[in-house]
């Protein structure tokens, strides 16, 4: 899916846990996420640290449609 | 006698379902489940069988992988399976994983069987053997018996023909080897090339493999200018999913009007769930927004960092769904977002 919506010409960053994937099947642009059933945080851990999980992530997601790439690419994320 | 040792998720080693996926590993001095079936075909014996939880694996692979090379440290053994893990993606590339990982340290031979479908293929093909399976575990016996059969070759050091003849995904490892018709690489070439001429098909020694790789898009020049949608393979859907989308093997996608709301509520307030079959429910059931962060997004809409969040996010099931129907949803979505002048996309996938 990911390829097909870059190949109709838009910027797309895909959040996933499985790198590997993501990266075999083509996509571009890769931020991580920290596991299947939660992507963008962890129910174990309260509101607030999911919410800050979640926020950094998408605004790591949103800062590498900004970022001109030669290659593909994992963006490095902080929590 | 000879020894294998067997490797199995949480489902096939009888732990659990989904909701015990994060089963960190273990190692049985046993036969555990689909460990006798190979304990029966094998000229050799069983001896331990190894159980991690695929989402364990998933999120913590060098850790899972370590863990299980421990166990191992000890065990003597002469051949290792991994699963068959049929359609189940995880499943496919935990096999792959910790096959890869025995083969290095171990150097024995590892056998895995995954359906064509199971992205663990393209990744491990060239690592391990990986035979075709079936799409689910109704062809259990018959996936063993395809892995065990060759196994048996191996340990008997019969002699192994290239893959196609022993059927196993070709590696892509090339080796020399002679004709039985002894028929020279010169005469094959000119066959080959006035086979060419002529129009008629022939077929390569050589073969290179084709990769579908899609050029990458242009940044977005100005993100507080931008119009950005959502979109996710993680099964989010209105509690009566209105689209009914499949929970597995999905041929449906759905977009669901988010305008004017701070957040995805959740199942309990009958707004969203998910419906994906492949991952435990009830983290994405009690908070949508861990799947498809519509509340930071709109965070970042307040704040200006991005234009506007899309009216509408997309949403299908990505789990043993085929390559071929996600990219024509993928192209359906696309020619969507295009309608709506949309600038760019976050895919979250579980």
């Amino acid at each position: 899916m990911v390829k097909e919506i870059e190949r109709a010409g838009f910027p797309v960053v895909q959040m996933a846990n499985l790198i590997p994937v993501a990266k075999t099947v083509g996509s571009n642009r890769i931020v991580p996420t920290i596991s299947i059933p939660y992507p963008l945080g962890d129910p174990s851990t309260s509101k607030e640290e999911q919410w800050k999980l979640r926020y950094h992530r998408v605004g790591v997601a949103l800062d590498a449609l900004t970022s001109d790439i030669d290659d593909q690419t994992v963006f490095d994320v902080e929590i | 006698m000879k020894k294998a040792v067997v490797y199995l998720n949480q489902f096939f080693g009888q732990i659990g379902g989904e909701e015990v996926a994060d089963h960190p590993p273990e190692i049985r001095e046993e036969k555990v489940g689909a460990a006798m079936l190979y304990d029966q075909l094998l000229d050799g014996e069983v001896t331990h069988t190894v159980i991690c939880g695929d989402n364990y694996m998933g999120s913590n692979k060098d850790k899972a992988i370590d863990t299980i090379l421990d166990f191992l440290e000890d065990v003597e053994f002469d051949i290792f399976f991994a699963g068959p893990a049929f359609q189940a993606g995880r499943y496919g590339i935990a096999c792959g994983e910790i096959g890869k990982a025995v083969k290095e340290k171990f150097n024995v031979p590892v056998i895995s069987s995954m359906n064509i479908e199971n992205p663990g293929v393209e990744i491990f093909k060239k690592d391990i053997y990986i035979f075709p399976g079936g799409h689910s575990a109704a062809k259990m016996k018959n996936d063993v018996t395809k892995m065990v059969e060759f196994g048996n070759k191996i340990l008997n050091n019969e002699e192994l023909l290239p893959a196609e003849e022993e059927g196993y995904y070709k590696r892509g490892i090339r080796h020399q080897y002679f004709l039985k018709d002894k028929t020279p690489a010169a005469e094959r070439a000119v066959e080959m090339l006035l086979k060419k001429i002529n129009g008629e098909d022939f077929e390569s020694e050589l073969p290179i493999p084709e990769l579908d790789r899609v050029d990458i898009a242009p940044a977005v020049e100005d993100l507080s200018d931008a119009k950005i949608a959502l979109v996710t393979s993680g099964g989010i859907v209105p509690v009566d999913n209105p689209d009914k989308i499949q929970s597995a093997s999905a041929t449906r996608w759905g977009k669901y009007d988010i305008s004017g709301m701070e957040k995805l509520g959740n199942r309990e307030d009958g707004a969203f769930k998910t419906i994906h079959a492949g991952y435990d429910p009830a983290a994405a059931d009690a908070d949508p927004n861990v799947v498809v962060p519509v509340d930071a997004m709109r965070a970042y809409e307040k704040e200006g960092k991005i234009g506007k969040l899309h009216n509408y996010f997309y949403s299908t099931v990505g789990t043993g769904t085929t390559q071929g129907e996600a990219a024509r949803m993928g192209r359906e979505i696309a020619q969507d977002l295009k309608e709506a002048e949309v600038q760019a996309v976050i895919l979250t996938s579980t």
